[in-house]
């Protein structure tokens, strides 16, 4: 929209909200900003100690692990959901009692809280109540995942993809809805493949929600936390152990106010820094192909 | 060379147009693809399914036949572990606690929410921008990073505890994506009805509750459900500021694991009760869910 009034009393539409997430987010976020400069011994004992937290952080090797970890773990989820939710929206069914039934199946693994997610995985993987652990030990697999770290990071990606792959799905679907029939008529009447027409016709519009995906998925599979925590607790030994759990048993379990709040800067920052570089990337590239009279 | 390349993708094209591929097969073509369709669909929904019916079977068995004796489906159904649930106070309080501080936090954020995604959309104000990108930052920001300021800040007000903290805590992801959706919707919804209601001699919050409002009653619908999903799920600030009287169920289910063990059969009811309340929410937006994942913007 261009045609937006020039009107500064808008503030005065926004000051609630502003108000309510300053107490949620600034101060907080305050709060954290000054313990990570200062060595806290007591209620009333603190000095300033500058960077030093921060220069501890960095230097941790634990925590590069789990950093190089998270990593792993996000692009790899990346690797598969993306374009595994893209192929379920294009063969779900557009209309009917079909396509509500499968919306409700599809959504629900969203609307499980993480950690029940966590206890159904932990159930499921078991090899001597679930299914799964018990199907994989049947065949002859030698399969547990509290010993074996490359089960435990095979069932949590297993597992995050059960998960998230939905919502990539259900973005992608809601994409490819906005489509008018016209298009495809007009894909029918140059008998253009159906490859062309993912290409050419689905694919072009599913650009936007495709960024709202990636941005979502990486932001959300950079934070996860209960669902490992459920299943594998971060072990065996520390392999699955990602940054919030550190940051988590950093914080709360020893107390360490200033390495945990530096550390807390630290990620988020991270975060704030790869989703910013992923979607100025994406719209230069759209501006480029559009400046050169593509798609 | 760049040519003949041409050339030939041309000639392809030329043949597929006037292809000599009867109707008849055709059809047949579409129809088996529509087949094999279903097939893969079929395959996925089940699988997304599999680990769900497994918490079901569990939550029908006694714990004796759970750990007796590998059973696909329940040989004697019994409904001990949920009627166990629902008879305890201190089970089933969690599930209300839960409810309540969704319910508080879809309240707080819609009031916040509907006018600051109205002047987002249709005004033009010192800082609009950089103001919209910081709230969707908030959405970027781990949990984890805000668990102590929150522990130290809801005590010291004395709010520890209590339903609202937990509904204000999550006002931190929950305030930004409504916004961030609302904006979408009401963007879609044209100026010039904004323009005759004023000149009709409608007052901004009149015009706002009668109009504006049930105009875009589907996105609110949808937004409805996705504070719902995000509170709902949340754990990790949840647990943290409360300890007896907000507690929330995820917290509570992990009391099954005592030392005497698991109890398994009432951890896979509560887990199957958790997921009732969102099978409903879905259920009552599952015609606008569709353009709510684009978050209004299709």
């Amino acid at each position: 929209m261009n045609n937006k009034v020039y009107n500064n009393r808008a503030w005065l539409l926004v000051l609630p909200m502003l108000v309510l997430v300053a107490f949620s987010a600034i101060i907080p976020l305050m709060t954290v900003v000054n313990y990570s400069v200062q060595d806290v011994l007591g209620p009333n004992a603190s000095f300033f100690t500058g960077t030093e937290w921060f220069r501890t952080m960095l230097n941790d090797s634990a925590l590069q692990a789990a950093f190089g970890r998270q990593i792993m773990f996000s692009l790899i989820i990346l690797a598969i959901q993306i374009p595994l939710g893209i192929g379920i929206a294009l063969i779900m069914p557009k209309q009917g009692w079909q396509a509500s039934a499968v919306l409700i199946l599809i959504t629900l693994p969203l609307l499980i809280p993480w950690n029940v997610v966590g206890s159904i995985w932990q159930i499921f993987t078991r090899g001597d109540i679930g299914l799964m652990g018990w199907g994989l030990r049947e065949l002859g697999i030698n399969y547990n995942i509290t010993r074996n770290a490359g089960d435990a990071w095979a069932t949590i990606i297993l597992m995050d993809v059960w998960h998230w792959t939905p919502l990539v799905a259900m973005l992608c679907y809601s994409g490819l809805r906005s489509i008018p029939e016209a298009y495809y008529q007009a894909a029918r009447i140059d008998r253009a493949s159906k490859w062309a027409v993912f290409r050419y016709i689905q694919l072009p519009k599913l650009t936007n929600v495709l960024v709202i995906a990636v941005l979502l998925r990486f932001m959300h599979s950079f934070m996860i936390y209960a669902e490992p925590f459920v299943l594998t607790g971060g072990g065996p030994g520390s392999s699955t152990t990602f940054l919030t759990q550190s940051l988590a048993t950093m914080a709360i379990g020893q107390q360490d106010l200033g390495p945990s709040a530096a550390f807390s800067i630290i990620y988020f920052l991270v975060i704030l820094l790869v989703s910013w570089v992923f979607y100025t990337t994406i719209m230069h590239l759209q501006k480029d192909k559009n400046s050169q009279g593509g798609v | 060379m760049s040519y003949q390349l041409e050339n030939t993708q041309q000639g392809e094209k030329y043949n597929t147009i006037f292809s000599k591929v009867p109707a008849a097969e055709r059809r047949k073509r579409h129809s088996r693809s529509r087949l094999r369709k279903r097939l893969l669909l079929g395959t996925y929904i089940v699988l997304l399914v599999l680990p769900l019916y497994w918490l079901l079977n569990m939550s029908l068995q006694t714990n004796s036949e759970i750990l007796g004796s590998m059973t696909l489906w329940p040989q004697n159904l019994t409904f001990d572990n949920y009627i166990g649930i629902f008879t305890n106070p201190s089970w089933y309080m969690g599930y209300v606690n839960s409810i309540m501080y969704v319910v508080m936090n879809m309240i707080i954020t819609m009031l916040v929410a509907l006018p600051a995604a109205y002047a987002f959309s249709r005004y033009k104000f010192i800082g609009d921008k950089h103001l919209f990108f910081w709230l969707l930052t908030n959405l970027m920001a781990p949990p984890a990073v805000f668990l102590l300021p929150y522990f130290q800040l809801y005590y010291s007000v004395g709010l520890f505890d209590t339903h609202i903290a937990v509904a204000l805590a999550h006002c931190l992801f929950n305030i930004p994506l409504a916004i961030w959706i609302l904006e979408g919707f009401m963007s879609s919804v044209p100026k010039e009805i904004d323009e005759t209601a004023y000149i009709d001699g409608y007052s901004f919050p009149k015009f706002f509750i009668k109009i504006f409002i049930p105009m875009i009653s589907s996105g609110i619908g949808v937004v409805l459900f996705f504070l719902f999903m995000f509170s709902w799920v949340e754990l990790l600030l949840a647990r943290t500021l409360t300890s007896t009287d907000a507690q929330p169920i995820g917290m509570i289910m992990t009391r099954t694991s005592t030392a005497s063990g698991i109890d398994w059969g009432t951890l896979a009811a509560a887990g199957m009760l958790t997921i009732v309340p969102g099978i409903l929410v879905v259920y009552f937006v599952r015609n606008h869910i569709a353009k709510g994942f684009a978050l209004g913007r299709t």
